[in-house]
């Protein structure tokens, strides 16, 4: 797909998402709009993956470490087919697989996430274990902002570059909110990109609602033998103006007019995209 | 005098590296701790196949998580202290939850570290794991059977985790162990009472079964090597027997003892002893044979807890 297409389909994500926040009753509504564009840039974009068969040897490997936004890879994963879009109104109900983390029960979901900081030694060890196969295959993953004060995150970047694992790519959603307040006063996370590059990574900071310079980055040859991260400025509730850098809407419902609100901003946002 | 054979992580990490030259998909991590894993050889024969992880538990089993995603067959090995401590959310989520094959050689669990202290011990690991579904938990006895278990384990793509010693162990099990993962071993037969012992206490079993021969008492002693699932059947089985005790190197909280005595009280009561580590201490610090003694975990801890209830009986 193309950026303008990107754009349109990331609008119809958060549409989706928002709307089945809504009928079940609950979600991680900030974040997940926050990492709208990011996912909807992996999905429809960059990784090699076949919905009709999840499973696919020579696939692209994409782990949710931030759990907590699993609203938006669903939506994505039902509108590319991986399971039934109609399975997506069993969000969180009694019994539902598609319940309010990654579960690998779903197809297309990799791994179960949802306790933060795992993310990112999964991922290191998805990409260790194909260098050592010499299978081309490239490995993703997508943290919150938050996440980067668990220490596991550091034991993995420091075994990722010792490992020189080039085929791995980090994402970090740096929206600058978490539950709590400013990511910067609850336990400061800059200089960012700095930590990464002292940990040996190669670290690129973009506008991660920016669906060229998304795309651009990842169509972009890695650097060889470090491992890339990428600092994605992004903004926490992303589309809907009411929901937009309040930390509040870390998780919450909207009513049906603050629904009906951003219905209207996303429809907006599709056709100016 | 007692013969002996090799430690369980000599055995296992040798018996590791002949299926590793057979099967390159074999990887082995650890955590600064190839010495005390008895990791030596395999990272010498298969260095292509070893993964060193350095002093970081939680990135560890992350990482096998991840090798086994894509196909990996990995052994994570190292101190269980710190493998089902540190690193029990990563064990929790990354493995049972998500239903990866990995496979945990905890060395030197229980209180194998006895003159370290509670930082080095491992007397809770087994009612953490046990109160996780989608892991098995495993504690083998001697060299023999644990070759058979890991041989066993190759076979199969499910989680486990598999306690073992330290020390050198007594031999039990002839060179063909017979070994079956959730079905207890019965060692010897009995028909007053069963010893109903895992890992490392099943040694002290047998010697208690001779000397209580000796004195008239005939007790069946049955390795319940698989902690979880635990074999219900068999502790059933020894219920219909007489009384049973358990012995285990491990909290009296959660454990063998707890485990088997919450089967036999909602199904077939008798009288039980369930010889373990304590709750209101910490195991006292100092070379593990001595604890055991202090605390009766050895035969003549298991000969008295028999002959009492002979005498209640």
């Amino acid at each position: 797909m193309e950026p303008q297409e990107l754009r349109r389909k990331a609008a119809g994500i958060r549409r989706d998402l928002l709307n089945m926040i809504y009928r079940a009753r609950a979600g991680h509504t900030g974040g997940s709009l926050s990492s709208a564009d990011i996912l909807t840039a992996l999905y429809y974009g960059a990784m090699r993956v076949d919905p009709a068969n999840p499973q696919w040897r020579d696939r692209d490997y994409f782990v949710l470490s931030k759990g907590h936004s699993v609203e938006g890879l669903l939506c994505i994963l039902a509108d590319r087919g991986f399971f039934p879009k109609a399975e997506l109104d069993t969000f969180c109900r009694f019994g539902t697989r598609l319940i309010g983390h990654p579960n690998n029960r779903v197809p297309g979901v990799e791994m179960n996430t949802g306790a933060l900081g795992h993310g990112l030694s999964i991922s290191t060890g998805m990409a260790k274990g194909l260098k050592m196969s010499g299978r081309p295959n490239r490995v993703f993953t997508l943290m919150g902002d938050g996440e980067l004060a668990e220490g596991s995150i550091w034991e993995a970047a420091m075994a990722a570059s010792h490992y020189r694992l080039d085929n791995l790519t980090a994402i970090v959603d740096r929206n600058r909110l978490q539950i709590s307040g400013d990511t910067e006063a609850v336990m400061a996370q800059e200089p960012l990109a700095d930590r990464w590059r002292a940990f040996g990574w190669q670290a690129v900071q973009l506008d991660g609602h920016d669906m060229e310079a998304l795309m651009a980055e990842f169509r972009r040859e890695p650097a060889r033998d470090k491992p890339r991260v990428i600092i994605a400025r992004t903004v926490k509730g992303r589309g809907v103006r009411e929901m937009e850098n309040v930390p509040k809407w870390h998780h919450g419902v909207p009513d049906a007019e603050l629904l009906a609100s951003a219905m209207r901003q996303l429809a907006e946002q599709e056709r100016g995209a | 005098m007692m013969e002996k054979g090799l430690s369980c992580r000599e055995a296992f990490c040798r018996e590791l590296a002949e299926l590793g030259r057979k099967n390159p998909e074999i990887v082995a991590l650890t955590s600064d701790a190839r010495g005390s894993s008895a990791l030596g050889v395999f990272a010498t024969a298969l260095p292509d196949q070893f993964i060193e992880v350095g002093i970081a538990e939680q990135n560890e089993i992350g990482m096998a998580a991840g090798l086994a995603a894509v196909g990996k067959r990995p052994y994570v090995c190292a101190p269980a202290s710190f493998l089902s401590a540190r690193a029990l959310e990563q064990i929790k989520v990354d493995v049972a939850y998500s239903r990866m094959n990995v496979k945990l050689l905890a060395v030197s669990g229980g209180i194998s570290y006895g003159a370290l202290g509670m930082s080095h011990h491992s007397v809770h690991d087994v009612a953490a794991l046990r109160a996780m579904p989608g892991i098995r938990v495993i504690l083998p006895c001697d060299e023999a059977q644990t070759v058979a278990l890991l041989r066993g384990l190759e076979a199969d793509d499910e989680p486990a985790y598999i306690r073992v010693g330290k020390a050198p162990m007594p031999i039990v099990y002839g060179p063909e162990a017979e070994f079956a993962v959730g079905k207890a071993s019965r060692l010897r037969p009995g028909t007053d009472l069963t010893i109903i012992a895992c890992g490392e206490m099943v040694y002290p079993a047998i010697e208690a079964f001779e000397q209580l021969a000796g004195e008239g008492i005939s007790a069946q002693v049955l390795d319940m090597h698989t902690l979880s699932p635990l074999d219900g059947e068999a502790i059933f089985a020894a219920a219909g027997i007489g009384p049973i005790i358990t012995i285990e190197e491990h909290s009296v909280n959660g454990g063998l003892g707890a485990s088997a005595a919450r089967l036999v009280v909602t199904n077939r009561p008798v009288p039980m002893r369930i010889l373990a580590l304590p709750e209101t201490e910490n195991a006292i610090s100092g070379p593990s044979g001595e604890v055991f003694r202090h605390y009766g975990l050895d035969r003549d801890g298991l000969c008295r807890a028999a002959r009492e209830l002979m005498k209640a009986g």
